[in-house]
């Protein structure tokens, strides 16, 4: 790689100050009257809040974070198929928004999701070859025959093709997971966006697609952000992860240094609570403090009132993300002290 | 040991196309008060049917086949629709994978909580109310009192499942099926609800069926196992008996399936295919088709293999720990 050229040393997709916001614009009435006192604006979530991350070519990133803190809103803006509030989507070194044509058009490609359902994902109506060639024929990627190219990419996810002209209702779990990524792979991405790809499938299916996604990482050179609410997966496929709470990304690092030497209070909870195969009962132990809605997040570290080491600092302040050791960051004001 | 809860040869079969599906196949297992059971296995393999089974609640054609339901010394296996039903929710009461099986979305939590209780105990509404807030309490619902007024869909999917599990422990109920509740939440909510468990069987003696695909919650919660593969227990036992030497094929390949520190950047071990529908079962081991030391032998159907607490059914068990 050479260091004259920006675009080979840029990561292959960065989000700088991404937020997300949804709910309603209020129209021209509405905002008269809210501007005479006569009603309250929709109430407004903020899925993500000014969240920075970057991903490099090759790398498996991990995200993981409660329900609802908006794992998912991330992962549908860096594989481009919903746009941000505010913030700017940097593919391979460009602004996403000002890429046009062609070359808009191959990022849009070069993204794929596979999403969290697999039977919401695929049309009930559509055979997996139809499924598995829709997107390619729609962009002439196919220069020979459908059949073969489907094939080929039916083999690659584990699908035998011998079934490729059934419905999907009429496979199980794991065979609807391996033909949504059959469909994926077919436009050629180089970047996965998986959201809780194996949550629905039973543990040995489960093992056979982490598998799958590992053998297809090394043969494609294909590049992931791995959405789970499974820290075991997240510990087994990842290099890197990022921790989320409420729209915030709260700390990233290396896999083995996230679990070596977590840094982030909420982070520490949240492995204290793994439950690992291990002989022996153990204690389970109840959530301190109340859960916050991400309809009214607490002002401050969004984490404080479930933060036992808290001061007054963290009910009004947001803590900065900021480096605590190489690779390694976290937005928590205890680092502020530790520095001093 | 005198169990609270002894099944015995239990069968629940639907009628199917070709003769009957046996969704739970001679299944055998005993529980005493206070004792944790983790029932495992993939969708499919007859656990909930189980628990249904022993709720009374197996949905009609569905019917108990065969075999012993021996409660406390009865057996429901052959007790009324009345009994059952009085049984119900005050002595052995089931928590469902959807909390919205239990909570009717139109009512507020505490006068659902009231009519639950008034359904068994005479006591006045007053005292009802009472021991419905203490009752959510108990499961770590912040502001009990004011939360009885609400609605199901002001609460989070959590907190919904932790009031089905108050409902559940309104009657302190000798004995408890957990239906995979705490599946879909994040796992400090689950921590959380595991936590209530664990107190429950400690303080008060219930006894605790809990049904899951996690071997890993099992691995700290659960007394003892049942392995289910193909409507049968495949392996039962103490839990770190089992968990350090499983004997059983199947229970040795769910185990080392499962993710974890120690597999990063490795290969998981696979347990090949997929598990057959009811119907298409091969005869002999159900888990033939799948097994890598299948052999003639195992076209004759497996039987029990050592005592009543702690039993396989394979013909060429494992011998060695773990590594
Ligand atoms: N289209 C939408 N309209 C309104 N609110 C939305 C929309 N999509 C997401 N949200 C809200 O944004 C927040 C983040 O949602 P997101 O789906 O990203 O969560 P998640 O982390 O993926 O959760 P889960 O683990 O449950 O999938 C939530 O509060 C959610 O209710
Ligand atoms: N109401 C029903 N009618 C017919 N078959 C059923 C019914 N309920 C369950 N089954 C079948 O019984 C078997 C066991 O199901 P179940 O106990 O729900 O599995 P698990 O809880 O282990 O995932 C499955 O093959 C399922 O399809
Ligand atoms: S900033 Fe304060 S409240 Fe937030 S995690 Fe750190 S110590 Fe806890
Ligand atoms: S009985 Fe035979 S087929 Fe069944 S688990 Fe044992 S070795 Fe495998
Ligand atoms: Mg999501
Ligand atoms: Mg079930």
């Amino acid at each position: 790689m050479s260091m004259t050229d920006p675009a080979a040393a840029a990561p292959l997709l960065e989000l700088r100050q991404v937020s997300r916001r949804f709910g309603s614009a209020p129209d021209l009435a509405q905002r008269l009257a809210m501007a005479i006192g006569a009603a309250k604006p929709a109430p407004v979530v903020h899925a993500l809040d000014a969240v920075d991350l970057s991903i490099r070519k090759g790398e498996v990133l991990g995200l993981v974070g409660e329900s609802g803190c908006g794992k998912s809103t991330l992962g549908r803006i860096a594989a481009g198929i919903l746009p941000p509030s505010e913030g700017a989507v940097l593919w391979k070194g460009e602004d996403r928004r000002k890429l046009k044509g062609r070359r808009l058009k191959e990022a849009d490609l070069a993204a794929q999701m596979i999403f969290q359902n697999p039977m919401a994902a695929l049309n009930p109506r559509m055979s997996v070859e139809a499924l598995v060639a829709e997107a390619p024929q729609i962009h002439g990627m196919i220069a020979g025959a459908r059949g073969a190219y489907v094939d080929g990419y039916l083999r690659k996810a584990g699908f035998d093709p011998a079934m490729k002209r059934r419905l999907p209702h009429q496979f199980s779990g794991g065979q609807r997971a391996r033909v949504n990524i059959a469909r994926a792979l077919a436009v050629q991405p180089d970047f996965l966006v998986c959201d809780e790809s194996v949550a629905a499938l039973d543990v040995s299916i489960q093992a056979q697609i982490l598998n799958l996604f590992m053998d297809l990482r090394e043969a494609l050179d294909l590049t992931y952000l791995f959405v789970s609410h499974d820290l075991g997966v997240v510990e087994h496929i990842s290099d890197r992860v990022a921790i989320m709470y409420l729209g915030r990304v709260v700390e990233e690092a290396p896999v083995e240094e996230v679990f070596a030497r977590p840094n982030h209070p909420y982070t520490r909870q949240l492995l204290a609570e793994v439950p690992r195969i291990r002989p022996g009962k153990r204690r389970f132990s109840a959530v301190k403090g109340e859960l916050p809605s991400p309809l009214d997040p607490p002002p401050g570290c969004h984490f404080h009132p479930r933060c036992p080491l808290a001061t007054a600092r963290c009910r009004s302040e947001v803590p900065v993300i900021r480096e605590v050791a190489p690779g390694h960051r976290a937005a928590c004001h205890l680092n502020d002290a530790r520095a001093a | 040991m005198t169990a609270l809860l002894d099944v015995r040869g239990l069968v629940t079969a639907f009628p199917g196309p070709e003769g009957d599906l046996r969704a739970v196949d001679e299944v055998s297992f005993q529980l005493a008060r206070g004792e944790v059971l983790g029932l495992v296995g993939e969708s499919g393999s007859g656990k909930s049917v189980t628990g249904f089974s022993i709720m009374g609640l197996v949905d009609p054609p569905g019917r108990v086949a065969a075999g012993q339901i021996l409660f406390d010394g009865a057996d429901l296996a052959q007790a009324d629709a009345d009994t059952r039903r009085s049984l119900r929710g005050r002595r052995i009461a089931m928590v469902f994978q959807d909390p919205m099986m239990t909570l009717n979305p139109v009512l507020r939590i505490g006068t659902q909580m009231t009519e639950a209780l008034h359904a068994h105990v005479q006591i006045s509404r007053q005292e009802a109310r009472a021991r419905a807030r203490d009752a959510l309490g108990l499961v770590g619902i912040p502001s009990p009192e004011e939360r009885l007024d609400g609605y199901p869909h002001e609460f989070s999917g959590g907190m919904r499942q932790r009031v089905a599990i108050a409902i559940a422990l309104l009657h302190r109920p000798d004995l408890i099926i957990a239906d995979e509740p705490t599946t879909a939440l994040d796992v400090t909510i689950q921590a959380q609800i595991l936590s209530e468990f664990q107190k429950l069987t400690e303080e008060q003696g219930t006894a605790v069926i809990w049904i899951t695909h996690d071997l890993a919650i099992v691995s700290g919660l659960a007394d003892r196992i049942a392995v289910m593969y193909g409507g049968r227990i495949v392996e039962t036992g103490g839990i770190e008996e089992v968990l350090r030497a499983p004997r059983h094929p199947y229970t040795r390949g769910l185990i080392r399936s499962v993710p974890s520190e120690n597999t990063r950047g490795t290969r998981l071990a696979q347990i090949p295919g997929v598990t057959p529908s009811l119907g298409r079962m091969p005869a002999g081991c159900a888990f033939r088709s799948r097994c890598g030391r299948a052999d003639a032998a195992c076209a004759a159907r497996p039987g029990r293999f050592g005592s009543l607490g702690a039993y396989h059914r394979c013909f060429h068990p494992h011998e060695e720990t773990l590594a």
